[in-house]
């Protein structure tokens, strides 16, 4: 188990390579310049050192380089040093946004926190409602709770964010009466401080409808994956043994047949959650979260080259890590499964 | 709705025993509800969008001061004494454009981006899935392409390259044609792997029967064996995730019109209908709501579809 983790591990390095390099010259081959935004009455002199200022002379492999430092070495010691008071970085060059001019990392980092709540709230929300769904889908099959289910997730899959979003809008901010319990605010209010009970009920409020957009979306998925896997599980021999050794139906269903079930559902759990930021992109779009979706489309239509390619690379390093962590959780609670 | 899929076949009932293996599927097909409700609003839409501006003689781009800001006529039933006609039964937008006319023309342009893009994903797919299956010599290199693909995050390389692609293609193509590859390619190349992968699966399998070796033994050229013998065989998988394509498409179309970076404002697509109309939604919520209700019936029935499809198309299901 260890080697293979190792190997992956090490697998996933020129993966990363290989992604970070086709997403460079996906921006390094589009025809935009990025000083097509200055003014035509600014001298050539003066452009000639902005492009330098930039970073834009040189070959592309030199700038790949360049940034990949940046990325690799340059930030996480700047980390370090934040994280342990020491001074390696001083004086170092740091990735700076083109579109604020301030390292591409601090914005990133003030920017986290807000997509990390929203979205993770929203999967847990999404997992916690999704697995007795699923569970209760299986055990009564073709029920009429199965049936609903069905069409609960159908609609899950097939309404996108930014329509059930605006639906909600309309219908808890708008249409709702301003002091009902059930208002809540349409956009999200990142300069409140919680501090106090009423400001964490104020913080609660505020996330409500976005997690509830994204939690649907994750609860069609998952529900459906539970609900299959424990129809697998429910018609296994070891079920019939355990319920003819007189085990109440409580302990066949939810210690037998469900601890066997969770086992693919996990690993769908792990691979589902690097999608789901990027989902989150339109989430944050449609309820103003400033979370690092809300950064890329931001950096995206200013042609903030260094953001976008950060960013993106960041989505692709989530997917790679969870795509790993879904292949070692599978080994490690499925004994039948060995990959050595 | 339904009734012109049904009409197509009149020899349902009780047939003798010969049936072919389509009429069988079609037998299966018919029984699940669903699939069968979503096949015919999947016509309907398809015949909206088609024939909608030749019946609807508004045009979608012409514009109607004193007409503007129409309410639907169905505000009637609960408004004291709304701004609306006959002749706008969806209502008009602020510059006096008809919604139902515009409704019929961002379908058009949602469902042929959908179409196209999926029928790119199937053929990149089915080609990379086939070579990849077939040729062992190819397997690894087309196989890790695929990981690759499937390990790059699609919605913000969409989003991006439809920003940086957009302006250059605009000006080789005219906007619109240009919006309309860049977006048709972009969603076609992100799409492609789950198709391949299924479909190499499956090569990989009958490869090994016998009615290949003996194709082969009597000297059938390797793309004859592809063409006559495996294609066929395969043909219900990449149904199945055509379906999923189609759906995928149109959710993504919208997803980049929604972010403002798909097409020009004169050429509404649904989710531009949608995401232009968000400002107004307080007082006007029908202008996003009838939008977003196209996109999201329309991949629900495709969803549907896909499902039905999927039922019929598998011979252990079938039988029962």
């Amino acid at each position: 188990m260890i080697t293979y983790t190792i190997r992956r591990l090490l697998l996933a390095i020129p993966t990363l390579l290989v992604i970070s390099l086709v997403i460079f010259l996906l921006l390094e081959l589009s025809p935009g310049d990025p000083m097509s935004q200055v003014p035509l009455t600014v001298p050539d002199s003066v452009k000639a050192l902005m492009r330098e200022q930039l970073g834009l002379n040189g070959p592309w492999y030199e700038r790949y380089f360049k940034w990949l430092y940046q990325f690799a070495v340059v930030e996480p010691m700047v980390f370090f040093d934040w994280a342990f008071g020491t001074n390696i970085t001083d004086g170092w060059f740091r990735m700076v946004s083109w579109k604020s001019r301030g390292p591409v990392f601090d914005e990133i980092l003030q920017r986290l926190p807000q997509t990390l709540w929203v979205v993770g709230m929203a999967y847990v929300v999404g997992v916690l409602i999704a697995l007795p769904i699923g569970i209760i889908s299986a055990y009564r099959q073709y029920s009429v709770f199965d049936q609903t289910g069905t069409f609960v997730s159908m609609i899950g899959f097939s309404v996108p964010p930014f329509f059930s979003g605006v639906l909600m809008i309309i219908f808890f901010t708008v249409q709702m009466p301003r002091e009902s319990f059930f208002w809540f605010p349409s956009f999200y209010d990142t300069t409140l401080v919680v501090d106090s009970w009423a400001s964490f009920q104020a913080q609660i409020r505020q996330m409500v409808l976005p997690v509830m957009v994204l939690a649907l979306q994750t609860t069609a998925q998952i529900s459906r994956y539970m609900r299959s896997a424990m129809l697998d599980n429910l018609n296994q021999d070891y079920v019939r043994t355990a319920r003819a050794k007189g085990l109440s139906e409580w302990a066949v269903v939810m210690v037998h047949v469900l601890r066997n079930s969770l086992i693919p559902v996990v690993t769908v759990i792990a691979l589902g959650l690097p999608a789901i930021f990027g989902g989150a992109i339109i989430t944050e779009r449609v309820f103003k979260v400033n979370g690092i979706g809300d950064q890329l489309i931001g950096a995206i239509q200013a042609n903030d080259i260094p953001t976008v390619m950060s960013l993106t690379f960041i989505f692709a390093i989530l997917i790679v890590v969870f795509n790993l962590v879904a292949d070692i959780l599978y080994g490690l609670l499925d004994p039948r499964i060995r990959y050595d | 709705m339904t009734e012109t899929t049904v009409t197509t076949t009149a020899n349902d009932g009780p047939t003798k025993a010969s049936r072919s293996q389509w009429s069988e599927v079609w037998r299966q097909f018919r029984s699940h509800r669903g699939a069968l409700m979503g096949g015919g609003f999947l016509v309907f839409v398809t015949l909206f969008v088609l024939l909608g501006p030749y019946i609807w003689p508004f045009e979608p781009r012409k514009l109607d001061i004193r007409a503007k800001d129409m309410r639907p006529i169905y505000t009637l039933l609960w408004l004291d004494a709304p701004k609306v006609s006959w002749w706008h039964p969806l209502g008009t937008d602020n510059l006096g454009r008809d919604l139902l006319a515009r409704l019929i023309e961002g379908g058009r342009i949602s469902m042929s981006v959908g179409w196209a893009a999926m029928l790119l994903s199937l053929f990149l797919g089915g080609l990379i899935g086939v070579v990849s299956g077939y040729f062992r010599a190819l397997d690894g290199a087309l196989m890790r392409l695929t990981d690759l693909f499937l390990s790059l995050p699609l919605l913000p390389l969409v989003l991006v390259a439809a920003t940086l692609y957009g302006p250059a293609l605009s000006a080789q193509f005219g906007s619109v044609a240009g919006t309309f590859v860049l977006v048709v390619v972009v969603i076609g190349i992100t799409n492609w792997m789950p198709t391949a992968r299924i479909v190499r699966g499956d090569i990989l399998a009958l490869k090994e029967r016998e009615f290949i070796l003996a194709a082969r033994s009597i000297g059938t050229r390797p793309f004859k064996i592809i063409t006559r013998h495996l294609l066929p065989n395969v043909l219900s998988p990449i149904m199945v995730s055509a379906t999923l394509g189609l759906a995928t498409a149109i959710i993504t179309e919208s997803a980049v019109s929604f972010l403002g970076l798909g097409f020009p404002p004169d050429f509404p697509s649904w989710g531009k209908l949608l995401a232009d109309n968000t400002d107004r939604m307080v007082t006007y919520p029908e202008r996003v709501i009838w939008p977003g209700l196209m996109i999201s019936l329309t991949v629900l029935a495709v969803n549907y579809i896909g499902d039905g499809l999927r039922d019929a198309l598998d011979p252990r299901i079938r039988g029962r």
